[in-house]
């Protein structure tokens, strides 16, 4: 009697339901397509193209369709890329370290001793004044700041401190890594404010219950807790110093090098094949390195 | 690992800018008792268990625990261990880590230390989780583990900031039960903070009730709720009628007084002056319906609700100036002989039932 009952009621909610079944079926590829043609078009093609034309042959003036792993062997097997290389990873390594040691404590003032959260955003919109204006400028402001009658070095020299003015405060590595850690260091403060502000208060509270002194507290609570933000901010501090070619031309003053260097002046000699296997050795390391920051830290939690 | 300490609280006062969320309030727990901090949110119910665990300075006033003055110590240095209200476990060590906390702090070595710790996990029946993180337990499992994180200190008072609000009805039943177990077989004292009636009822030894940062009442639950000192301690308990009137004058050592604008009442206390204001309370389970044997010890009124509740049956009564008075009668008694919404009834109680409340001298 109840199956007889049901078969109709089945008979008639089957056509509907796959009708329903492949409308909702497509749903989520039409739902995904903008995003998959935007990455398709502006991230994924150009990446295959930089891949394909790295096994391209070429001269002065043209570029040959061809399969050549003779732009790789250049680019592995020269000395002076090693050591270019060398010395980007080198520029990562202090410009990180000086970027994660002052965001930290920068975020951790913002965090924890500013107590209302309207003044927390008011500081925070005052450490991001300087992004309104591009990065050049930022750059270039450090010349009249460092140079050889700049600021710094007439007003020590007026001290009487120095006799003559200090040579290696601009056009040197140290003028890289200064301009670098003043770009770089906000997007270090951003994600470590951030995972600083989502730690429960009363976890002080209960590590100072357990006899944890200050500094008990920072390396056993607060440092772990900040891990995913210091990882976001290494992430976004490495990839961007080892892309940067601007800032090393401008404050090395064609002294120093670095890899996207390198690139950039492939370019201008119309090489880019060999530009393209540089960009793609490149990306292999960058993304070696972050995938061993999110093997590390599991940053899951904050996204 | 029983040596439970007295605490003794003189004077202490907390005073935030210009508000003063704890008035000088006096208290002596005694060694190894429960004791439940109660009253409504805002009370200073929280700011005075903060104090006794050194998270909260101390504006002024003392705190000893057992012989030692504790008022300028840091939280670690009193004897003293708090469970947080959220737990406040560290969401990036495991179990063991956490409950190992405080031994890390003092530089025990990682083998003693974990196994202590697991040895409190076992107290707490959570060995068979020792390696999970907080986030991956319940409710109920989070706060196993902050007692055992709290324990492991061997503390001389546990003080638990409203222990039981996160965790769902059922629940905070069986981890009441579970904490008067704990406070039994350790011997410690422990100092509870709760909003809930019920719960300081079921657990404590010694209730103190407070109101804007101050002690109403602090007395054993059976003498909380049968002589409540204050309207206020009759009304958060609950189950009483609050009536309040002026006096008249005494007979045969009972208070006679006037309901605002009704009708003449009597109660149990001591003669006050004519004209002064004055507050009694009356189980609402102590009424019964009939006349009144001697005047002053009942009053009638006209029912305006009647709620069923199964073994009792609650009635909304107006009269004699009285706007809501409660009754709560048996089931049985109410069905022989059942009244409706709008009949005028007789109230009766006995002397002893009216009680005189005092108030606070400020």
């Amino acid at each position: 009697m109840t199956v007889a009952l049901e078969r109709p009621a089945i008979a008639a909610a089957a056509p509907s339901k796959r009708g329903r079944l492949s409308l909702s079926a497509v749903t989520p590829y039409l739902q995904s397509a903008p995003l998959a043609l935007i990455l398709g078009a502006f991230l994924l093609l150009p990446i295959i193209m930089i891949v394909v034309v790295s096994f391209w042959d070429y001269d002065f003036a043209a570029m040959y369709p061809d399969f050549l792993t003779t732009n790789y062997s250049d680019v592995l097997g020269s000395w002076v890329t090693w050591k270019t290389y060398l010395n980007t990873i080198k520029f990562a390594a202090i410009v990180w370290a000086l970027t994660l040691f002052i965001g930290f404590w920068v975020a951790y003032f913002l965090a924890f001793h500013i107590r209302t959260t309207a003044m927390q955003m008011v500081l925070f919109l005052v450490c991001t004044v300087p992004f309104l204006t591009s990065n050049i400028i930022r750059m270039i402001s450090w010349i009249p700041v460092l140079g050889r009658n700049g600021l710094i070095n007439s007003t020590l020299v007026h001290m009487g401190l120095v006799p003559k003015p200090i040579e290696w405060l601009l056009y040197s590595e140290f003028a890289v890594v200064l301009a670098m850690v003043h770009l770089y260091t906000l997007f270090m403060v951003t994600p470590i404010f951030n995972t600083l502000m989502r730690i429960d208060r009363s976890l002080f509270e209960a590590a100072r219950d357990a006899g944890a002194s200050g500094w008990q507290v920072l390396w056993n609570v607060v440092i772990p807790l900040a891990k995913p933000g210091m990882a976001i901010g290494t992430i976004f501090v490495v990839t961007l110093v080892m892309a940067d070619f601007s800032t090393v031309q401008v404050m090395s003053g064609g002294q120093s090098a670095s890899v996207a260097l390198m690139m950039k002046n492939q370019m201008s000699l119309l090489q880019y094949p060999a530009a393209a296997a540089n960009a793609v050795v490149l990306l292999v390391l960058v993304l070696l390195m972050v995938a061993g920051i999110l093997r590390i830290v599991d940053i899951r939690r904050e996204l | 690992m029983s040596k439970a300490a007295e605490i003794d609280i003189v004077s202490v006062s907390k005073v935030y800018g210009m508000t003063t969320a704890v008035e000088a309030i006096s208290l002596k727990i005694p060694a190894g008792t429960y004791c439940c901090l109660l009253g409504p949110s805002g009370c200073g119910k929280t700011s005075t268990l903060r104090m006794i665990a050194g998270h909260e300075s101390i504006s002024s006033g003392d705190v000893r625990l057992g012989n030692t003055v504790v008022t300028d110590l840091p939280p670690a240095k009193r004897g003293t261990a708090m469970m947080f209200q959220s737990y406040a476990l560290f969401p990036h060590l495991d179990l063991i880590d956490n409950v190992a906390f405080s031994l890390k702090m003092k530089g025990v070595d990682k083998e003693r230390r974990r196994a202590k710790a697991l040895d409190m996990l076992k107290l707490m029946q959570m060995e068979a989780y020792a390696t999970r993180r907080p986030a991956q337990l319940s409710g109920g499992q989070q706060q196993r583990v902050a007692l055992a994180r709290a324990l492991i200190t061997d503390p001389e008072a546990l003080l638990l900031d409203e222990p039981l609000s996160a965790l769902d009805p059922f629940l905070k039943i069986r981890m009441r039960a579970e904490l008067k177990k704990l406070q039994t077989s350790l011997g410690i004292t422990f100092v509870h903070v709760t909003h809930s009636q019920e719960e300081a009822m079921a657990l404590a030894d010694l209730i103190v009730v407070m109101n804007d940062g101050r002690i109403e009442q602090a007395a054993p639950p059976r003498d909380v709720f049968e002589r409540p000192a204050t309207a206020f301690v009759a009304r958060f308990m609950g189950d009483h009628n609050v009536i309040s009137g002026r006096v008249t004058g005494a007979r045969d050592g009972m208070v006679v007084f006037d309901v605002n604008g009704g009708g003449s009442l009597a109660a149990c206390g001591q003669g006050q002056e004519a004209g002064a204001s004055i507050e009694i309370a009356i189980r609402t389970d102590h009424v019964r319906i009939g006349e009144s044997p001697s005047p002053g010890l009942g009053f009638t009124g006209i029912v305006s609700n009647i709620e069923y509740r199964g073994a009792t049956v609650k009635l909304s009564v107006a009269g004699a100036g009285i706007d809501d008075f409660t009754v709560i009668v048996d089931d049985s008694d109410f069905f022989a002989k059942p009244v409706a919404i709008g009949d005028a009834v007789p109230l009766a109680w006995d002397s002893e039932d009216a009680i005189v409340l005092g108030r606070l001298h400020s």
